[in-house]
């Protein structure tokens, strides 16, 4: 299997580890017993996938988009996760980071949160599991992403804005790191990527791989074959690595499409920051530098260990698509499709469109990881409000 | 380092501090932050008995606001590793210095390299809070080759059966953290600060300190009843912050040294 799990030093070849401060080690260590016993329960497991599909609407439906594949001349399949309970694939993740805080006798969950996607999906798994939390944003984002700041408040948490270093997403992780170094013995840190210190990687992608299970089910249901190309976003990676597990052994190409302004992979410089060796947009001397895009989660300038391993062996591919792109390939499925995607999804959406020449009669799975509602607001700035185009 | 004794100049420096009776009182300075060096030598005059430089990272997660806002205005004004160290061999201290900083700044130009230009700007030694023990052994074993120890950190949460590998690991001094949290001064002394100098004592003749939340001297006090010392940051960082300057460090460090002589 090529998405196995990390060696015991929670490496993917070279990529991962735990770099965190020596008090969060044993944590850490504690986090990887707990997920493991509770992985192997089937209990546990069975609690998860009823939570996800009595209370997220998984499973999450497979989309064949007819009148964008006839202009485009790619068959595109959407795997819908913006039809998730609260708007994006995040849901599953923090159902099962919940599930187990709870069976560690946690009562607190502290997040980071970009978009405020994973920030609104753990307040709301707190809020169902009767669980304190405190959410960390960055002072950049918060104004950005009101709504989710004022969703996040109805479901009962706690947002603090990040006013440190660039105020986005990599400081929100540092604050959520210092609160965790903090409050370690009653709070689990619930991370909204698959990145950090082992275990989260693996024990992310895992909570995700339901994605890619269910898509590959409905791909050989539907044409009876795997996909040629399986796309999606990267800013951490989370939704490219849950759908990439459903495909990893198969021969479909696999495509995390980074942001211009974000793209850890495809300048492959090695660094650590935030507990792992990965990929990491750094200056010449090793200061970590500040992603620019339009799309706040993935205003990120690393990205999951497991993706840089998943590049350095060829398996997957990380191209770079511009904000332009992505406001054109935003509006694209809005009036084809009748479907308005989040701005990260768009991302994966606008390669699809760069490359269609060389995808022609393809057909191209594409993870429709999140709804695009939270950034009507700010596509209403860039688009302007009478928007006949 | 004392290649044949596997002691450098850091640890027998305060080794001889301690047998000469003292308490040892390490000061952290931020490198890079206006009046840095002019700090770091009055610190020494003042009765610092080694000194920790900053080298500012862009995301300190070890570090609270007061340490957050000196690296931060260093950065913006163009504070790198290089302009940090290359001011150290000018430094009138007579004292050991060990670099603070996170491990992406000895990742990025590569272990080998990274130790080289400490050793050769003067460093005795090295912490790197974001790299623990599991994950420090080749940045141990380069450092070493040129004679740079590396200060560890035991931290509350650190379990017993680790606690003696760790003390082992550790060159310099073995860095206690006195509480669960980040740097910064506390109103109190945490209780957690006596009980894991106690534990590192009990596997290690090395030198003992206790730092992370220490905020006045009379706190550096109690710590050092059991500690062989202590390391304070925040306080002397707050008052660059405030317009102190050297003349204020100076005040401060004096005000701990004579706390700690007195006992």
């Amino acid at each position: 299997m090529v998405m196995t799990d990390p060696n015991k030093e929670g490496r993917f070849g070279e990529f991962g580890g735990r770099f965190v401060p020596e008090t969060l080690i044993p944590a850490c260590e504690e986090l990887e017993t707990a997920f493991r016993d509770a992985w192997a329960d089937p209990a546990f497991v069975s609690e998860f996938h009823r939570i996800l599909n009595d209370y997220g609407g998984r499973p999450s439906p497979l989309t064949e988009c007819y009148r964008l594949s006839e202009q485009l001349g790619v068959r595109i399949l959407l795997k819908r996760e913006d039809l998730n309970h609260t708007g994006s694939h995040k849901i599953n993740n923090v159902i099962g980071q919940a599930l187990l805080a709870r069976r560690m006798g946690k009562s607190r969950l502290v997040a980071e949160t970009g978009a405020g996607q994973h920030g609104v999906a753990t307040a709301t798994a707190a809020a169902l599991l009767d669980m304190e939390c405190k959410v960390y944003m960055g002072q950049v984002d918060v104004e950005r992403q009101e709504l989710n700041v004022f969703r996040m408040h109805l479901l009962g948490s706690e947002v603090e804005a990040v006013s440190s270093g660039s105020q986005t997403l990599k400081d929100a992780v540092n604050e959520a790191l210092r609160d965790w170094v903090a409050t370690v013995e009653n709070t689990h840190y619930c991370l909204g990527s698959v990145m950090g210190p082992h275990p989260y990687p693996w024990m992310v992608r895992t909570f995700h791989h339901v994605i890619g299970d269910e898509a590959y089910e409905q791909c050989m249901k539907l044409m009876n074959r795997v996909p040629d190309v399986v796309v999606a976003c990267v800013g951490g990676g989370s939704n490219a690595a849950g759908i990439f597990s459903g495909f990893a052994d198969t021969n479909a190409r696999l495509i995390g499409v980074e942001p211009a302004g974000g793209a850890a992979v495809g300048r492959g410089v090695p660094g650590v920051v935030h507990g792992m060796n990965s990929y990491l947009m750094q200056d010449e001397v090793g200061q970590v530098q500040e992603a620019e895009s339009i799309s706040a989660g993935l205003d990120y300038p690393g990205v999951g260990p497991e993706h840089a391993y998943l590049s350095s062996i060829g398996r997957a591919e990380y191209p770079a698509v511009t904000d332009q792109e992505v406001v054109e390939a935003f509006q694209l499925l809005s009036k084809t499709e009748g479907i308005i995607p989040a701005l990260e999804s768009a991302h994966a959406l606008a390669w699809v469109v760069r490359e269609a020449a060389t995808l022609q009669d393809q057909a191209v799975l594409l993870n429709l990881s999140g709804r695009g509602d939270k950034d009507v607001d700010q596509m209403m700035d860039v688009l302007g409000t009478e928007n006949n185009q | 380092m004392n290649l044949e004794s596997g002691v450098g100049r850091m640890e027998s420096f305060l080794r001889g501090r301690r047998d000469d009776g003292a308490k040892l009182l390490v000061v952290y300075i931020t490198g890079g932050y206006e009046g840095w060096e002019a700090a770091v030598e009055t610190a020494a005059a003042a009765g610092a008995d080694a000194i920790e430089i900053g080298i500012p990272f862009s995301d300190p997660v070890m570090d609270g606001p007061v340490i957050q806002e000196a690296s931060q205005a260093a950065l913006e004004a163009g504070a790198t590793p290089s302009s940090v160290l290359a001011a150290v061999p000018n430094l009138d201290t007579g004292v050991p210095h060990a670099v603070m900083t996170y491990y992406n700044l000895a990742h990025h130009p590569g272990h080998e390299r990274f130790a080289a230009t400490l050793a050769n700007s003067g460093i005795d030694a090295a912490i790197l809070p974001d790299l623990p023990l599991v994950e420090s052994g080749p940045w141990r074993q380069a450092a070493a080759e040129v004679g740079v120890e590396t200060i560890m950190l035991a931290a509350p949460t650190t379990p017993d059966d680790r606690l003696p590998e760790l003390c082992a690991a550790s060159q310099g001094f073995v860095y206690a953290v006195g509480l669960l949290g980040v740097t910064g001064e506390r109103s109190t002394l945490a209780s957690t600060a006596t009980e894991i100098a106690k534990r590192c004592k009990n596997v290690t003749d090395k030198p003992v300190l206790t730092g992370v939340g220490i905020g006045s001297p009379e706190q550096a006090v109690e710590a050092s009843v059991v500690a062989d010392g202590v390391i304070i940051g925040s306080a002397v960082v707050r008052r660059l912050l405030d317009g102190g300057g050297a003349d204020g460090v100076g005040e401060l460090v004096a005000s701990y040294r004579a706390a700690l002589d007195a006992g």
